[in-house]
Parts: C-alpha cells; sequence; structure tokens
C-alpha cells in the first residue's frame, strides 16, 4: 500500500502539505521537549551564571552541586524509599490480582461471569467519594500506614477490562488441550494464559506504576502527620512550594545568590523524581501500544 | 464496545455439572475478590448516609441525627458551591474540547508521514508529558508563564506584546493555562487510540479516492474523519461523566491568591470543607457522582438516538 501510495505522483499541494506536516511535528516535539531539557540544563548549572543570562539547553559551568544537595535532603531521600517500594510492591501485586479476576471473568463458561462482570463495573461508576474513602481508610486503621497506599486500589475495575478483553481473545484452544492434558485452572492461568498475555500485562504494570510513582495525594491526605510514610512527589511539592514561599519574587533579581541555588535545586529535584519513568516507557511503548488499543476501545 | 460480555446462549448451556467442579477454586478465589469490592468500593456508598445526616464521629453512621436535603440545598445556596460548580464545568467542558481536537489533529497529521522512523520517533515523544506527575508539570507551567519564563520571552522576541504578562495575577488567563496544560501533558497519549483507529482504516479506500483525483484534503475529510467517527463519539461518551471532575491537582497546585476564585473545583471544595464537616463533604460527593452519570446516560441516549454508536 504504501509503495503505491508513493508512487503516486506528488503535485504542488502535495509537497506544501509535506513541508508544512513535517514543519508543524517538529515545532510539536519541540514544544514538548523543551521545558523539560531547560529544567535538564538548568540543573547542571552553577548558580552563579543562571541568573546573569537566561539558560536554554546548553548548562553553563557544568556542576552537579544541585543533585547533591538534593539528594543529601532527609525528607527527599525518605520519599525516594517510600515511592521505589510502594512502586514495585503495589505494581506486582496488582498486576497478579487483576490478571486473576480477570481470567476468572473471561471464561466462557463461569457460572458467574455476567453477574461478576457487573459488580466490578459498577464501582467504575459509583465511588463513595473523597469523605467515605478516608472514613473507612481510619476504621481499617490504613491511616498513617504504608499499606493505605497498597490496599485501595488494588483491584481496579478499568484494568480488568483492559485484561479481560485481551484474555477473551484468545483462542478457546489453548484452555481445552491443556484441561485435556489433566490442567487445572491455576495451571492454565499461570503456564498457558499469563506467557500469552505479555503485552496487555506490560500495559497494566506501567498504568499502575506511572501512577504509583506519579501520587502525592494519598500522601497527603492520610500520611501528613507520619513524615517516614510521605512519597517522593509529596515531598518534591513541599520542596517546592516551600521555595517559592521563602522567595515570592522569584522574578525580581533582589536576592541574587540564594534565589540561583532555588532555580537550581527545583530543577534538579523535578530532574530526578521524573527520570525513572523516563527511562522506562520508551521500552514499554511497543507493548502499552497494542495492550490499550486491543483492550481498551476496539472491540 | 461494551462493558459486559454478552455469549451467545448456546455457549452458556454448555456450562455442566463437571466444568462446576473444575471452577471450584475460581468460585472462592471470586468470593474473595467480591470481600475486597465489597470492603473497598461498596462500604463507602454506605457512607452515602452521612450526607443526609448531621453526622457525628461519636454518634456513628447509624446513630447520628437525620436531616433530610439540608445538606444538598446548603449546597445549592451556598455561593462558593455554585461558583466552584461553574468553575468545574467549565474547566471540564474546555479541557475536553481542546484535548479531543488537538488528539485527532495529531493523529491525523501524523498518520500522514510516510517516514517510519520519524513517526516513531515523533510519536515517542509526544507521550513524555504523559507520564510526568502533575507536580512537575505545574512546575514547568509556573516556570513557562513566569514574567520572566519562555513565553514571555517569546512574545516580546516576536513583538507581539510590549510588555510581560503576569499570567497569574489575573483571573482571565487561568483557564486557558489549565487547558494549554492538559493538551501539552495528554495530546500524544490520547492520540494513541485515534492513530490506532486510522491505521485500521481499509487502504483501498484510499487508492479508490486518489484514482477518482481526490486531494489530501478530501481524503482526511471522506475517509479518515468518517472512519474515526465511531471511536470520536464512544470516547466522548466514556470522558464525558468526566467533565464534573475537571481535575483537581493543577487547580489546586497552581490556582492560589488572587486565582482563588476561579481555580476552585468540587474537589477542592469538598477538601476544604468537607475534612471538617463530613455530611457537607458527602453530600458534594453524592452531587458530582450524580451529575456524571446523567452526564453518561444522556450523551449515550443521544448518540444511540443520532447514530449506531454507544457505550451501553
Amino acid at each position: 500500500m504504501f509503495k503505491k501510495l508513493t508512487k503516486t505522483k506528488m503535485n504542488g499541494w502535495d509537497w506544501a502539505f509535506v513541508i508544512c506536516n513535517t514543519i508543524f511535528l517538529i515545532l510539536f516535539c519541540a514544544v514538548t521537549l523543551y521545558p523539560v531539557l531547560n529544567t535538564l540544563a538548568y540543573s547542571f548549572t552553577d548558580g552563579s551564571e543562571a541568573i546573569l543570562k537566561n539558560i536554554h539547553l546548553v548548562p553553563r559551568k557544568f556542576t552537579t552541586a544541585a543533585y547533591k544537595k538534593v539528594f543529601n535532603m532527609s525528607g527527599f531521600r525518605q520519599g525516594l524509599i517510600v515511592t521505589v517500594s510502594r512502586t514495585v510492591l503495589a505494581s506486582f501485586l496488582s498486576l497478579g490480582a487483576n490478571a486473576l479476576l480477570a481470567y476468572i471473568i473471561s471464561r466462557k463458561n463461569f457460572i458467574f461471569k455476567r453477574s461478576l462482570s457487573l459488580f466490578w463495573v459498577i464501582t467504575m461508576y459509583a465511588s463513595g467519594g473523597l469523605i467515605p474513602s478516608v472514613l473507612l481508610m481510619t476504621k481499617l486503621g490504613l491511616t498513617g500506614t504504608f499499606w493505605v497506599y497498597i490496599f485501595p486500589g488494588l483491584v481496579s475495575a478499568f484494568n480488568i477490562l483492559v485484561l479481560r478483553t485481551y484474555m477473551s481473545s484468545l483462542p478457546d484452544s489453548y484452555e481445552e488441550s491443556a484441561q485435556l492434558d489433566g490442567a487445572g485452572h491455576m495451571t492454565i492461568f499461570v503456564r498457558i494464559i499469563s506467557p500469552l498475555c505479555k503485552p496487555v500485562y506490560a500495559t497494566v504494570f506501567l498504568f499502575v506504576a506511572v501512577w504509583h510513582w506519579n501520587s502525592w495525594f494519598d500522601a497527603m491526605i492520610y500520611n501528613r502527620l507520619k513524615s517516614q510514610n510521605t512519597t517522593l512527589q509529596y515531598e518534591l511539592q513541599k520542596l517546592l512550594s516551600s521555595l517559592t514561599q521563602l522567595n515570592p519574587s522569584a522574578d525580581s533579581s533582589g536576592k541574587v545568590t540564594d534565589m540561583t541555588t532555588e532555580i537550581q535545586v527545583r530543577a534538579a529535584a523535578t530532574i530526578a523524581t521524573m527520570l525513572p519513568i523516563i527511562c522506562l516507557y520508551p521500552f514499554l511503548q511497543r507493548y502499552f501500544v497494542t495492550g490499550l488499543t486491543i483492550g481498551g476501545v476496539k472491540e | 464496545m461494551s462493558l459486559i460480555e454478552n455469549d451467545a446462549p448456546a455457549l452458556k448451556s454448555k456450562t455442566t455439572k463437571a466444568d462446576i467442579k473444575r471452577q471450584s477454586i475460581l468460585l472462592i478465589i471470586a468470593g474473595l475478590y467480591v470481600i475486597y469490592g465489597i470492603v473497598f468500593y461498596y462500604l463507602p456508598l454506605l457512607g452515602w448516609i452521612m450526607a443526609f445526616q448531621n453526622y457525628k464521629p461519636r454518634d456513628g453512621l447509624f446513630g447520628s441525627e437525620f436531616v433530610g436535603l439540608k445538606w444538598f440545598k446548603f449546597l445549592f445556596e451556598d455561593k462558593t458551591f455554585l461558583r466552584v460548580l461553574r468553575n468545574t464545568l467549565a474547566m471540564g467542558v474546555i479541557n475536553l474540547v481542546a484535548t479531543t481536537i488537538t488528539a485527532i489533529g495529531f493523529a491525523i497529521l501524523l498518520s500522514e508521514v510516510r517516514n517510519v522512523l520519524g513517526k516513531k520517533i515523533v510519536q515517542t515523544i509526544s507521550y513524555l508529558p504523559h507520564f510526568l506527575s502533575w507536580i512537575v508539570v505545574t512546575s514547568i507551567v509556573r516556570d513557562a508563564f513566569a514574567t520572566k519564563g519562555m513565553i514571555n520571552e517569546l512574545l516580546l522576541n516576536l513583538h507581539i506584546i510590549k510588555t510581560p504578562i503576569s499570567y497569574f495575577m489575573e483571573t482571565k488567563y487561568f483557564w486557558p493555562i489549565v487547558a494549554i496544560s492538559n493538551v501539552w501533558k495528554e495530546t500524544g497519549w490520547n492520540a494513541i487510540i485515534y492513530l490506532a483507529t486510522i491505521t485500521a482504516i481499509d487502504p483501498s479506500l484510499y487508492e479508490a479516492a486518489a484514482m477518482d483525483g481526490a486531494g489530501r484534503w478530501q481524503k482526511i475529510k471522506n475517509i479518515t474523519l468518517p472512519g474515526i467517527r465511531s471511536t470520536i463519539i464512544i470516547l466522548l461518551i466514556m470522558n464525558i461523566g468526566n467533565v464534573i471532575n475537571a481535575g483537581f491537582e493543577i487547580q489546586y497546585l497552581l490556582g492560589l491568591g488572587v486565582l482563588l476564585p476561579v481555580s476552585q473545583t468540587i474537589d477542592i471544595y469538598v477538601l476544604n470543607y468537607g475534612m471538617s464537616n463530613f455530611s457537607l463533604g458527602t453530600a458534594a460527593g453524592i452531587f458530582k457522582t450524580f451529575v456524571s452519570m446523567i452526564l453518561i446516560f444522556t450523551f449515550n441516549y443521544i448518540a444511540k438516538k443520532t447514530g449506531d454508536e454507544r457505550l451501553f
């Protein structure tokens, strides 16, 4: 198809379109990348330089001082440990829990197939809201603990739907032939179905991991008073807002020395929190694109 | 798309006693999930009772005084809540329209690119902001729109403005800034589904159109757009309920000081007043769920009447 299309002659308008489109997409990438690269450049620039002239893409007077400062803050280090723990633990637990339930719901002859699906679909639309949830967490004794990040949201209807749709699209013959060999449901789930679900597993894993890595609201609501349980993003937010409050007129060049280090520290902390996810997603891209389109809307 | 799978009746009747015996392990596990679901998803619904009470933690959920619709009446007489409702709906609609249009536009333009490597690179870059937290994004937005930030710098250099604008000092800029931030963050990600739908369109349609002398614009208008029509409608129905969830994070993090009258959403209202008055907070939460349900069902109904696409 593509060969045929390129063979057809391009007229003047087509060339104009291709050129404009290319320019537009390059601009799109520039707008997307520039703020991130700009922050990166600031994070490596020496304090005295940053104020003299605007830094754009290249750091001036290269230094890693800001990163050293960020990683020496106890709050930031502690937040990093909590966030890494919750992200790793919750991603694996959620994936396992959602996948097993999706396997059950996607069995063609499971007797409660429809009612069980309905039970979970309802949870997508009817939610108790913030206040009843806060009350429930207190009643369950989860407020002020690390586990408040793990248990709520462990099973989520949206992820079940994505996984179920993918599993339903697999041919029944896999299950049937394994059954003939005497395999039980758990064996079929672990040994036969799960290896076939790699793309959709990667998708759900990424969804859950990103959500946990970036979350701060639950830390603010449930662990505000337990500083050993706050998350990385919450610590970043505290850092950013305390710096703005310290120096509300961060734009006027009043306190030159203070301000430059502040800009640097902010930039370094921002880059440090986004780095792991940015390094991870390009490698999972292939998976989440197929997982999302097959499991999401196309049915 | 249907949320609950429908099996042909023939398949259902195949469930034999032997099947059920083999399923016993699945039944036990499913039971555990139901217990989890009841505790974490259905018990909070029981908390809705609080909205009809003068809830006092000491008296508990079943001992507190019953006050009927008092808190709902209070909400609709509260000027703050009405303003917050306006902000929520306005930002919700603006964000939905802006992010949908940009995602479709981006997907169409990207689908016109023939260079496979170039396409891949642009796509990978376009996903990046989706993975950043709102904390990081608001920090970037705050810097970009600062008095000495890149937006002012650019506009000054292009001689569009003469003096830098203080974007966070005037209320009229806040909703556009929220929309721009959402567009920046989600365009590439939202385009994934549209792009997949466009790729699935039968290529012979384009070839036939080319034979008839159709130009690029005509092909987009007559083949690509009708081809993704059903996806657009389904995604709109799915997202329309979220208009009432216009967002919490960006408004909470960015809309401070003079911006409070235009930045506060229902979620922020619940956080500010609901944590000290559970009944009021729960009433606002119920109102939100109610509106979102009405929106979804109404749009689903309209879509059913006007075409064949629908969610349920």
